[in-house]
């Protein structure tokens, strides 16, 4: 929902990040208010996973310059683990297994540290179960899953509703999904889906990384950003993932071409 | 977490890394009958020990070093080791107080405290100062209850009897190259007997605590367990750093009678050496237990964290029918350790079990190895043993192997193995990081899971150290 006046939560001016020695991201501008939900879409290899670890943080990918404002503050400044005790979230694409390491524990220490960060106190045991019991119910998990190890053995389904449950825990400012629908059938898509808009809020933001037009069905955004060649092309509305969705990723491309032929 | 490879976490500097400044007495450098003869002349042995410290000796002689194991290192000098070294004493020492203070300052520095007040309530401790004991507590209270706790000098004066019975009756004088260099010239140990039918009243406990760069460190350790009985044990150990290597080479010999059980935990930290390899102690140990008796128990707990080379096999005689052996072991190197440990479970008697947990984490440049034997013999039908072996991978330059052997020789009997590697790398740590736990909460959650079915078996007051000690030092080893 596009809100007037309200907080900016992302302001990305001219990014430049490379992986190793080689450039991705190649002067990506964006800027993301709060309630809002924005989609980046874009062929394969055009950067949009790349800037979605970038924001998070990632140890890999060197920012080369640029600027990348997280609610007025610097963010590319902030480790990791501060960026997410400060509100950034990562639905990862391919969530990891972590094997030793109980879902719950995992959740009670990441919800406790942003408490830590925010100045509050930890929660105990008794008083997160209670919590983390009603979260359960925003992705339909069972219980069961709370004492497994995190995400080891889980379905490619439940390991993306597992990155949801944890965002309905952490209940992050600018939750990035990246690639979530990828491997989710028609149903895990609905549950992840309906999970994602539940937790969207007046005061929150949402950026969506998807290939496909399909996942927009479900979330729709209020902004759409085609993304190659590590930067933004177009911005359009809702019916720019449609448009894509008919004429492919080439009609883009020679778009651009004509417009600075134009030029 | 700048860099974009994934380095080891283990940069925790070595606390325990001080030397004690004291007037020892030590014997020049070098190996020669003469220097047996002398070791056990200065402890005014009986008769029977130099014969058998002599008998090792000529034996050791003609032995050679093994080299069957995955660990590499420049060729010991024998000669160049000194084989007695001991902190001076003013006069025979009668009680605790006597103790040397800078002795009682050295042990209180390490967190063992021998000063009547301060002392863990349950648990007795022996503290052994480079190759001598110094002082052990709650001796009188233990014997109370008939319990022998003491050094092994003192039991060898106290009780030459008890001594001759079972020395060398688990691991002969010739059993291999280091045991036998061990029997030849070893200085002091512990010595824990459990009369029939009594459960230890309390939790005991040895300190070793290497202070002397050149000298090498050959203690050997007997507990017997009488019919009936039980008894938990701990052993921990700490050294200085040098950049010198030195050889810990001991021996622990265990005897369990019918019904009896003995817990073996060990806590190693000895100096690893630094982060290229330089110094450290070369721990060559060897660690067999006896289930004499029928339906008698072994259990080994090891946490390894330290050495520059671990050699040891901490394993199990399973002579009683129904016996019952157990090992449950993490090792964990770092930088360039090398660790190659492991078990062997021997069933001889009718329906023994055996259990093999062993847990490896390898960060930095280092190759952790777990080598283990099960061997069901022609007559122990009904046997079974269950191993899993777990590794751990931080990083991209650790390594890992695991080498199972298993004999059987009795179609009755069931052998299990399983094993699984993993890996903790940048992208873990970043998953961790990203949900706001910091990398050092993040591998300590890590290792903590991987590590939980071992550190369940310690003591309760040394399972938390353990775990606390891991996490030092794998801290700031990814990143």
């Amino acid at each position: 929902m596009i809100v007037e006046n309200s907080e900016v939560i992302l302001s990305v001016k001219n990014l430049t990040a490379n992986v190793g020695d080689t450039p991705i991201l190649k002067g990506l501008n964006l800027e993301i208010k709060a309630g809002e939900i924005h989609a980046i879409m874009g062929p394969n290899g055009s950067g949009k996973s790349t800037f979605s670890k970038v924001l998070a943080g990632h140890p890999a990918y060197e920012v080369t310059g640029g600027e990348v404002l997280y609610r007025g503050q610097n963010l590319l400044d902030m480790e990791p683990e501060v960026r997410s005790r400060s509100g950034i979230f990562l639905a990862f694409q391919y969530p990891l297994e972590i094997p030793g390491v109980s879902n719950v524990d995992f959740l009670r220490v990441a919800y406790n540290s942003k408490r830590k960060h925010e100045g509050l106190e930890e929660l105990d045991a008794f008083d997160f179960d209670d919590l983390v019991q009603q979260k359960l119910e925003v992705v339909k998990m069972k219980p069961e899953f709370l004492s497994r190890s995190v995400n080891e053995g889980f379905s490619g389904g439940e390991k993306k509703r597992n990155e949801i449950l944890q965002m309905a825990m952490l209940e992050p400012k600018l939750a990035i999904l990246d690639e979530t629908d990828s491997g989710l059938d028609i149903d895990a898509l609905r549950v992840v889906a309906g999970g994602v808009n539940q937790l969207s809020q007046p005061d929150n933001a949402t950026l969506l990384i998807t290939h496909y037009q399909r996942l927009l069905d479900y979330i729709v955004p209020d902004f759409v950003h085609v993304m190659e060649g590590g930067r933004i092309l177009i911005t359009g509305g809702k019916e720019l993932a449609f448009e894509l969705e008919e004429r492919g990723y080439e009609w883009v491309r020679e778009d651009e071409a004509a417009e600075v032929n134009a030029r | 977490m700048t860099t974009t490879t994934v380095k080891s976490l283990v940069n925790q500097p070595y606390k325990y890394g001080f030397v004690t400044d004291i007037e020892s007495e030590s014997i020049p450098a070098g190996l020669s009958e003469d220097v047996v003869r002398l070791i056990s002349a200065k402890k005014e042995e009986p008769e029977f020990m130099l014969e058998f410290r002599l008998k090792a000796y000529r034996q050791w002689l003609k032995m050679t070093e093994p080299n069957w194991a995955e660990v590499g290192y420049p060729a010991i000098d024998y000669q160049k080791i000194v084989y007695y070294s001991a902190p001076k004493k003013k006069e025979k020492l009668g009680s605790l107080d006597e103790v040397d203070p800078t002795l009682l300052e050295t042990f209180e520095k390490l967190g063992i405290s021998l000063s009547e007040q301060k002392r863990l309530s349950n648990v007795a401790v022996d503290a052994i100062f480079d190759s001598v004991s110094v002082a052990t507590t709650f001796k009188d209270k233990l014997a109370e209850q008939g319990v022998i706790f003491c050094s092994i000098s003192e039991a060898l004066q106290k009780h030459p009897d008890l001594v001759q019975k079972y020395l060398g009756s688990v691991v002969p004088v010739g059993d291999n190259f280091f045991a036998a260099l061990n029997a030849a010239v070893f200085s002091d140990g512990s010595f824990v007997y459990i009369p029939k039918n009594t459960k230890c009243p309390m939790e005991l406990s040895t300190y070793f605590r290497i202070n002397n760069g050149d000298s090498g460190q050959f203690e050997r350790t007997l507990i017997v367990a009488e019919e009936g009985s039980s008894v938990s044990y701990l052993e921990g150990c700490t050294a200085p750093m040098f950049d010198t290597n030195q050889l810990h080479a001991a021996v622990v010999e265990l005897v369990a009678l019918d019904n009896a059980d003995i817990k073996y935990s060990t806590v190693q930290n000895w100096y690893a050496g630094d982060e290229n390899g330089k110094g450290g102690i070369y721990n060559f140990v060897t660690k067999r237990g006896l289930c004499q008796g029928v339906n008698s128990k072994i259990s080994w707990t090891q946490v390894e964290t330290g050495s520059a080379i671990t050699w040891k096999y901490p394993s199990c005689v399973l002579v009683g029918d129904r016996s019952v052996g157990e090992f449950y072991s993490v090792a964990l190197t770092n930088h360039c350790q090398q660790a190659d440990t492991g078990t062997k479970m021997i069933h001889i008697g009718k329906n023994t079990r055996s259990t093999i947990i062993s847990k490896g984490i390898s960060a930095g440049r280092s190759e952790n190895s777990y080598r283990g034997l099960v061997k069901i013999g022609p007559k122990a039908a009904g046997a079974r043993n269950y191993s899993q072996c777990d590794s751990m991978l931080i990083g991209d330059n650790a390594g890992a192997n695991t080498f199972p052997y298993i004999q059987v020789q009795n179609n009755t009997a069931k052998v299990e193995h399983e094993a699984s590697t993993s890996k903790i790398g940048e992208d873990q740590l970043f998953y961790f990081t990203q949900r706001g736990i910091s990398s050092e909460d993040a591998i300590s959650m890590m290792i903590s899971g991987f590590c939980k079915d071992v550190f369940n078996q310690l003591p309760m007051e040394f399972a938390v150290e353990a775990d606390r000690l891991l996490s030092l030092k794998l801290e700031g080893s990814v990143g």
